[in-house]
């Protein structure tokens, strides 16, 4: 079937079968591979995307669902090659390892930051509970949210001691 | 190397340079092998057993071999290749029998995955169930481990015709026993006899899962001619060339093996895996490219997982709190392949001792076939698991003879002059466990309660406990484990590396590119590491695992980089009419240095330097670096004895815990690490890693662990039913910290610290909560019903076979 969809403002018009999921739409009719698939059921977040002004794991969604849908995703947050807000803090915070989690983690922060722009660390532990990391432990990513929404103080700052 | 200079000289080491590849990985445009497509490729699926064990009687392809778009299917009977790292023990599909649930029985390549998908379903498997051997003591005969148990069923009954690495293992023909291990230290007859207190406890961990982010996945292509190109989501690209070629008899030279980013390791994908299976897909579809990425479900099962291990510690030790005696004996569960297993046994064993000197030892490790998904390596490579039981006897001992654990620890922690377990003498530039356990100590408040502690006991009704676990690790390698490194001057002067020790997310190569920087007196900007490995381009490394890669790697990049210094300056020497003695050189190039006016860049001579007249000298400048582990030895089979360590990591967790007395749950409140890794070559890199071990050692620790039903099937293959840890689980209070001892053999006198966040966590939680509540804990994760049956007394669980999905749990085989 026909589906019109709004990417990072561009239209994609593509046929697709009624069974596939917006993920593999995205990475395979789409073509935009940046959202990754970490499990295929919803569990662990890799394929958050913004759809409609929410974020939404896309492998729970049927794409004819996302017909007329405006998303959002990892390749439209740097503008021109020029990082985001929340990137730039991202790269100062080494929050990102094997990166695999990463555009999910931005796409569920980005949703946050809209719903609110400063948000607790409670609530960024929250909003970031449904994407699985392995390799950080969250909290370089945490401290990333905090520095760009200009919570982050000598207190809060994380850093190695040296002994 | 360079292991003296002061940090406040160094410009680029030591240093919180951003990663080399954050920009990539956060705009979605670093390439992951699950993210490629090629010209006309197929897409796999695998037919998997849903039995642990059994014959399999007939295999009938015809149906999906008629459905269009199936391109080509393989079953066991016609591949005859057998896949092994120490132990020559696995067909590429399982041929005759299955020997654990979820095993590869036929595999089909079509035009789409939902082709492949029906494909699959429309083939027909007919099974005669065996019965399976499960727990690891239920394999063997616990009383000698080398002799046959009657009636137990051989997971391998040719394990005697098998291949196998002679000079690290002892495979047990006519047994379960995949190798045998031995250490002998002093006289543990005497020690024991002269101990006046003697604590013994029986301690295990299940399996458990790694969860890279990025499932395994690798396309194959096998061209006319043998000419094969595998692009994989691998740790170690010549590993899995030479295991491959090693399989398929194919010259290397034909194979190439390309990795380009990965979506995380942490040992599972250290070896080789599904590379095989789709190279056969591939041949059979006439050399069309094959993909093949596992579902979540079979990276549980289809894919290894971390053994699991049952273990005895029995402890001697004089009044005065000195250890004098230890005997400990390891079970581990391999599954139904030796794969790494074997190894982790072998590394295991001659690190058990932790980081404490005990002048007689006895260590029996096995490594046990059972019918199970099979065992590989695991960030700690079997340092997570013993040291859960290690330190938690620790802390019983000292309890026992009314000691402080931290005094105890103390008191008999290795120290320079100390003999380890296989006779390796400890110097004061091997690192400082001491200074470790301290810091960690202070960082808690450990021993008191603050007023802040005390009333938030008051208020939450929980008990706070603390405590401090100690740790250690060397890499677990050959002793003569070596890399290459190539570094070329660009046109412009900048320089671009190649290596094949791989970057999976732990962030080598920016610490390299660092070290580059460092050598050449330039910025980190100027230095490019080449991402994508590729075994025809890149020189040789061993593998990427055992948190040797910086150490090994990372000085072999130095020689390269004064390999090319060395030739910049024998040319510039020319062109400057100088000795290369009295040269210098800046970023931009090299210069006299008592005429420092005098000079000639690296760009005008990365390709070779031309004259005005169009003469031309030198040539391109490339340099090369080789390192080799030095000094190091295989290990005596009878007694372990000899020199298996590169450099020891030493470190400390502490944890402060509350839990509910009445119910046995807890919060983490706060985790203290610190590690002496000689040197940080990126602060806020070495917090990264010391953070992740730390919160992926937390989820072993609490949650993390494989369930079976009585019958072999894994029951909890989802993240549902088996929960990893989320940014909502993380402790309160994260806090990370270094020593620098330098390691003398170390660039910038650093040492490897990847996988030493995971060890101790568990071990410094269980003792946290036994201090705060009183529950001795013997099995890990501590689930709150753990705690909750130690605080009442009740015997604890073992766990994770259960006699049915929904029942009660089995206690281990009774004790002998």
């Amino acid at each position: 079937m026909k589906i019109t969809v709004t990417v990072n403002d561009q239209v994609y018009i593509r046929d697709a079968a009624p069974s596939k999921n917006l993920l593999h739409f995205l990475r395979e009719d789409v073509g935009l591979t940046g959202t990754k698939e970490g499990c295929g059921a919803g569990e662990c977040g890799a394929c958050t995307v913004i759809m409609d002004g929410k974020s939404v794991n896309a492998c729970l969604v049927l794409a004819p669902e996302a017909d007329g849908a405006v998303i959002r995703t990892v390749e439209g947050e740097a503008v021109m090659g020029e990082l985001s807000d929340v990137q730039q803090k991202f790269m100062e915070h080494h929050a990102v390892q094997c990166g695999f989690c990463t555009p999910g983690m931005l796409m569920s922060i980005r949703d946050l930051l809209q719903r609110t722009p400063k948000p607790s660390e409670h609530q960024i532990k929250e909003a970031i509970e449904g994407n699985f990391c392995r390799c950080t432990g969250y909290q370089q990513i945490i401290e990333a949210v905090l520095d760009v929404t200009g919570q982050l103080t000598k207190d809060n700052k994380g850093e190695l001691r040296h002994v | 190397m360079f292991d003296q200079i002061d940090r406040k000289d160094l410009k680029c080491v030591g240093h919180d340079v951003p990663r080399i590849d954050a920009i990539e990985k956060l705009t979605g445009e670093a390439s992951y092998v699950s993210d490629m497509i090629l010209p006309g490729m197929l897409h796999a699926q695998v037919k998997r057993s849903p039995h642990a064990r059994a014959r399999i009687v007939r295999i009938d392809t015809t149906k999906a071999a008629a459905l269009p778009g199936v391109r080509s299917i393989v079953t066991g009977d016609e591949l005859d290749y057998r896949v092994g790292l120490y132990v020559v023990d696995k067909y590429v599909l399982a041929k005759g029998e299955v020997r654990h649930y979820g095993e590869a029985v036929a595999a089909v390549a079509a035009d789409t995955l939902t082709i492949a998908k029906e494909a699959v379903k429309l083939i027909e498997v007919e099974y005669e169930v065996l019965p399976a051997v499960l727990h690891p003591l239920d394999a063997i005969n616990v009383d000698d481990p080398t002799t046959p148990k009657e009636g137990v069923p051989l997971v391998h009954p040719k394990l005697g015709e098998y291949d196998f690495v002679r000079a690290a293992f002892t495979p047990q023909p006519g047994t379960n026993v995949a190798n045998y291990t031995k250490f002998r230290k002093g006289d543990i007859d005497k020690g024991f006899e002269e101990a006046e207190w003697i604590v013994e406890r029986q301690y295990s961990n299940p399996s458990v899962q790694h969860v890279p982010m990025e499932t395994h996945v690798a396309i194959v292509q096998w061209q006319a001619g043998d000419k094969i190109t595998i692009w994989t989501s691998a740790q170690s690209p010549y590993a899995v060339r030479n295991l491959f070629c090693h399989s398929f008899k194919i010259p290397h030279k034909n194979v190439r093996v390309v990795i380009p980013y990965i979506g995380g390791g942490f040992g599972g994908k250290a070896g080789i895996g599904i590379e095989p299976l789709v190279a056969c897909l591939s041949h059979k579809a006439g050399g069309r490219p094959v993909k093949l990425q596992a579902s979540r479900e079979e990276e549980f099962s289809l894919l290894p997982c971390r053994s699991a291990l049952t273990y005895r510690i029995k402890t001697g030790v004089k009044k005065d709190g000195k250890i004098i005696a230890q005997k400990m004996t390891m079970y581990w569960d391999s599954g139904a392949y030796a794969d790494y297993a074997v190894n982790v046994t072998r590394a295991s064993g001659y690190s058990c001792t932790g980081p404490y000197e005990i002048p007689n030892a006895w260590v029996d490790a096995y490594t046990i076939y059972t019918n199970k998904p099979y065992g590989t390596a695991y960030r700690g490579f079997g340092h997570v698991e013993f040291s859960w039981g290690l330190e938690r006897q620790m802390d019983l001992v000292a309890q026992t003879i009314g000691m402080d654990p931290l005094e105890f620890r103390r008191l008999n922690c290795l120290k320079p002059g100390s003999k380890t377990l296989t006779g390796e003498v400890i110097t004061e530039h091997t690192g400082n466990v001491l200074k470790c356990l301290e810091e960690a100590a202070r960082a808690i408040k450990y021993g008191t309660l603050t007023p802040e502690e005390e009333a938030r006991q008051k208020t939450t009704g929980m008990r706070i406990g603390k405590s401090v676990a100690g740790l250690q690790k060397a890499p677990a390698m050959p002793p003569f484990t070596g890399s290459a490194v190539t570094l070329k001057m660009n046109e412009d002067g900048t320089v671009t590396a190649n290596l094949s020790l791989t970057d999976m997310g732990q962030g080598t190569y920016t610490s390299v590119a660092q070290m580059i920087a460092e050598r050449m007196h330039m910025p980190v900007s100027k230095v490019k590491i080449a991402f994508e490995c590729d075994t025809d381009r890149d020189p040789y490394d061993w593998q990427t695992v055992a948190s040797k890669g910086l150490l090994i790697a990372g000085n072999a990049a130095i020689l390269a980089t004064e390999d090319l210094l060395h030739k910049a300056y024998e040319m510039a020497g020319q062109i400057l009419r100088a000795m290369p003695v009295d040269l210098d050189h800046d970023a931009e190039g090299v210069f006299v240095r008592h005429h420092t006016a005098k000079r000639v860049n690296f760009s005008e001579m990365s390709v070779g330097y031309a004259y005005p007249d169009g003469n031309g000298i030198g040539g391109p400048l490339v340099g090369v670096g080789r390192y080799i582990a030095q000094g190091l030895s295989h290990l005596d089979k009878a007694t372990g004895q000899g020199n298996p360590a590169l450099d020891w990591t030493y470190g400390a967790h502490g944890i402060v815990v509350e839990v509910n007395d009445q119910t046995g749950e807890y919060n983490v409140i706060q985790v203290s690490s610190v590690f002496d890794v000689g040197r940080a070559i990126n602060p806020a890199e070495v917090r990264g890693q010391g953070i992740g071990g730390m919160i992926q050692g937390l989820g072993t620790a609490c949650c993390e662990g494989y369930i079976y039903d009585k019958d072999g099937r894994l029951l909890n293959p989802n993240f549902t039913d088996n929960k990893i840890f989320t940014a909502m689980d993380i402790p309160e209070i994260i806090d990370s910290a270094v020593v620098e001892t330098a390691q003398l053999d170390g660039p910038f006198g650093a040492r490897g610290v990847g996988e030493h966040s995971m060890i101790g966590v568990c071990a410094a939680l269980g003792n946290a909560i036994q201090q705060a509540t009183g529950a001795e804990l013997v099995h890990m994760p501590i689930r709150f019903e753990d705690v909750w049956r130690g605080i009442n007394n009740k015997q604890p669980i073992d766990h994770w076979i259960t006699k049915s999905p929904m029942g009660s749990c089995r206690s281990l085989p009774p004790e002998k």
